[in-house]
């Protein structure tokens, strides 16, 4: 009987979750039908256009969608500069050690900050150091912005991925010390490979944050509605312009911004599909 | 409100938009707006809606050079500035203006609002009575598309970008940047008077002829001490206030809380928050719309309105 309204009640909770995530994707398609139905789903997303006057009313998601994965995958790449150390330095070189633990908790600390104390940290700190290193005049676009959105993810990417690399088994890196291999090699043919999957896995992790994160990168990207040509220009971001924007629109434009929504959701449902696969096909090479 | 005690007022700020579109839909006594409506939106409300103005406000240009302490402007250079025509802080057109003032060799930053704002509505406004070439390409609205400059969220996110950034400029509402002390521009008015914008100034604009329903644009005012981008604020209310289940009692206390922000204590309340009080014709034309809401054809005619005086010369504004 108890084992029964266990089942009743995870069932129940595990169906509501469901319900909700369709709720929420059917909302935010009937909130977009108008703005596709205006422009069509391919129109909407290969046009750059973001006109809110009234004579000239037209809307397009492409600056947005560029600008977004710009920031996110630039953000990815410097990401990796430093979390791969790290991973490695804490599940590989000094792995249980007193030191790792505190390396790793201060790492973890960079979690648990507010993503508004990075946009002020960017605005009063990182943005004259842009403006010193002359990438432009006032210090706002894309380069700050992934700055910052780098430091913010770098504690998902790392701690995960040194937890995946500690799981290696001994006796197989043993197994290639004992054939005379240095560490650099070990870690070159053994840990990296082994762990592959998984530290794959936890920069998708971090890359689906840097894709959704709204607040630091308002503040820092200068919320242009234009593609952005180059690290030093300014652009926008699809969650940075729903938060703008949400305020004072309504009919079309609120559409065109529940649009994005959408279409910010399809696109880590993408992501995370495309990480799903990689897993599958390394855990099986 | 001291003698308004018995009466709460809950006031939601969610745009004015979505006030006009609650009052249309009747789940608000009244709705407030920085422009006023159109023939088309004022024939979309279900009965006759009247335009309150309350006070004043205006827009400034906030700069920040560091070793210029006095900036002027005109609208044709605003204009090419927000247009990404004029690129740099010394160029003749600006210095043209400015005789005396040692312009830097600066890239200029132009700022402007990322969110819809009736701040951005009023700018644009003025730039277009006053610059063709603005008129054509940019228009007027709460949010425009622009070519030149970064864009930051609410005054604030303006503000605070124009003081950490040598060599912007930027727009901001009045109340917001004169409780700030930011330094502003001095423009070129109508009269050709170069005017810093304080309370008396935006006042000022208001000193011509005014229409009986209040719904004017004062930008570009041909007062000669007027500054030239102010602007009233309304509230917006049904003129006959007997609809859905509102008492004679709501619709009492929502004309004697209109009667009291006209009242000299209300408008010295507005100036302590840098919001410009009414001049006084505008006070008078206000007065007599107050006095011609109704409940169902009763008069509503609170004692306060008799309070409202004749010259706001009383007004000690700081």
């Amino acid at each position: 009987m108890k084992d029964k309204l266990f089942k009743l009640l995870l069932f129940v909770a595990s169906a509501s979750v469901l319900l909700l995530t369709a709720g929420i994707i059917y909302a935010l398609i009937g909130g977009a039908s108008q703005a596709f139905g205006e422009y069509g789903f391919w129109g909407f997303i290969t046009n750059s256009e973001w006109d809110p006057r009234s004579a000239t009313e037209e809307y397009g998601a492409l600056s947005f969608i560029v600008g977004t994965l710009f920031t996110a995958f630039f953000a990815l790449l410097i990401c990796l500069l430093f979390s791969l150390p790290v991973a490695l330095f804490n599940g590989e070189y000094f792995k249980g050690t007193k030191i790792s633990s505190f390396v790793g908790s201060i790492v973890g600390l960079l979690a648990g900050i507010p993503s508004i104390v990075y946009g002020l940290w960017g605005f009063y700190m990182l943005r004259p150091l842009t403006i010193e290193l002359g990438i432009n005049a006032q210090g706002f676009g894309i380069f700050t912005a992934s700055i910052v959105l780098a430091i913010m993810i770098i504690p998902y990417a790392s701690s995960l991925s040194s937890e995946f690399l500690s799981m290696v088994p001994n006796n197989l890196k043993e197994g290639a010390y004992s054939l005379g291999a240095t560490r650099i090699e070990v870690i070159q043919h053994i840990s990296l490979p082994v762990a592959g999957s998984g530290i794959v896995a936890s920069y998708i992790l971090a890359l689906g944050r840097a894709l959704g994160e709204t607040m630091a990168v308002t503040m820092l990207i200068g919320n242009t509605n234009n593609i952005p040509k180059g690290l030093a220009d300014t652009g926008n971001t699809m969650a940075s312009i729903i938060a703008n924007q949400f305020g004072e629109s309504d009919g079309i434009k609120l559409s065109s911004l529940i649009a994005i929504g959408l279409l910010l959701f399809i696109i880590t449902a993408i992501i995370n599909l495309i990480a799903k696969l990689i897993v599958k096909h390394m855990s099986r090479a | 409100m001291k003698q308004n005690q018995a009466t709460t007022v809950n006031y939601g700020a969610i745009g004015s938009g979505g006030g006009i579109r609650s009052l249309r839909d009747r789940s608000v006594d009244f709705g407030a707006s920085d422009a006023f409506l159109s023939e088309k939106e004022l024939k979309s409300m279900e009965a006759e809606v009247i335009h309150i103005a309350t006070c004043m406000g205006g827009v400034v240009m906030a700069y920040k050079l560091s070793n210029v302490d006095s900036l002027r402007l005109n609208g044709d250079l605003i204009a090419d500035i927000f247009m990404g025509k004029i690129l740099r802080w010394n160029d003749a057109r600006i210095a043209q203006e400015n005789p005396n003032v040692n312009l830097p060799d600066l890239e200029i930053t132009p700022v402007y609002r990322s969110d819809g704002s009736g701040t951005t509505f009023n700018f644009s406004e003025y730039l277009c009575s006053v610059n063709d070439d603005w008129n054509r390409d940019m228009g007027k609205g709460k949010a425009l598309k622009w070519s030149a400059g970064i864009a930051a969220k609410g005054n604030p996110g303006v503000a605070g970008i124009v003081q950490q950034t040598e060599g912007a400029i930027g727009y901001i509402g009045s109340e917001y940047a004169l409780t700030l002390k930011l330094p502003t521009a001095k423009l070129r008015n109508k009269a050709g008077n170069y005017v810093a914008a304080t309370l008396e100034t935006i006042s000022s604009a208001a000193n011509i002829d005014l229409p009986d329903d209040m719904r004017i644009t004062l930008t570009n005012s041909a007062d000669p001490n007027a500054y030239p981008i102010s602007v009233l604020t309304w509230i917006l209310v049904y003129k006959d206030q007997q609809y859905g289940n509102r008492t004679k009692k709501d619709a009492y206390d929502l004309v004697d809380l209109l009667s009291y922000m006209l009242t000299p204590e209300g408008q010295r309340v507005a100036a302590q928050i840098n919001f410009a009080p009414l001049s006084t014709q505008a006070l008078m034309k206000t007065k007599k719309l107050i006095s011609e809401i109704h409940y169902g054809g009763k008069v509503l005619f609170p004692a306060k309105l008799d309070e409202v005086s004749l010259t706001t010369d009383s007004l000690t504004i700081n």
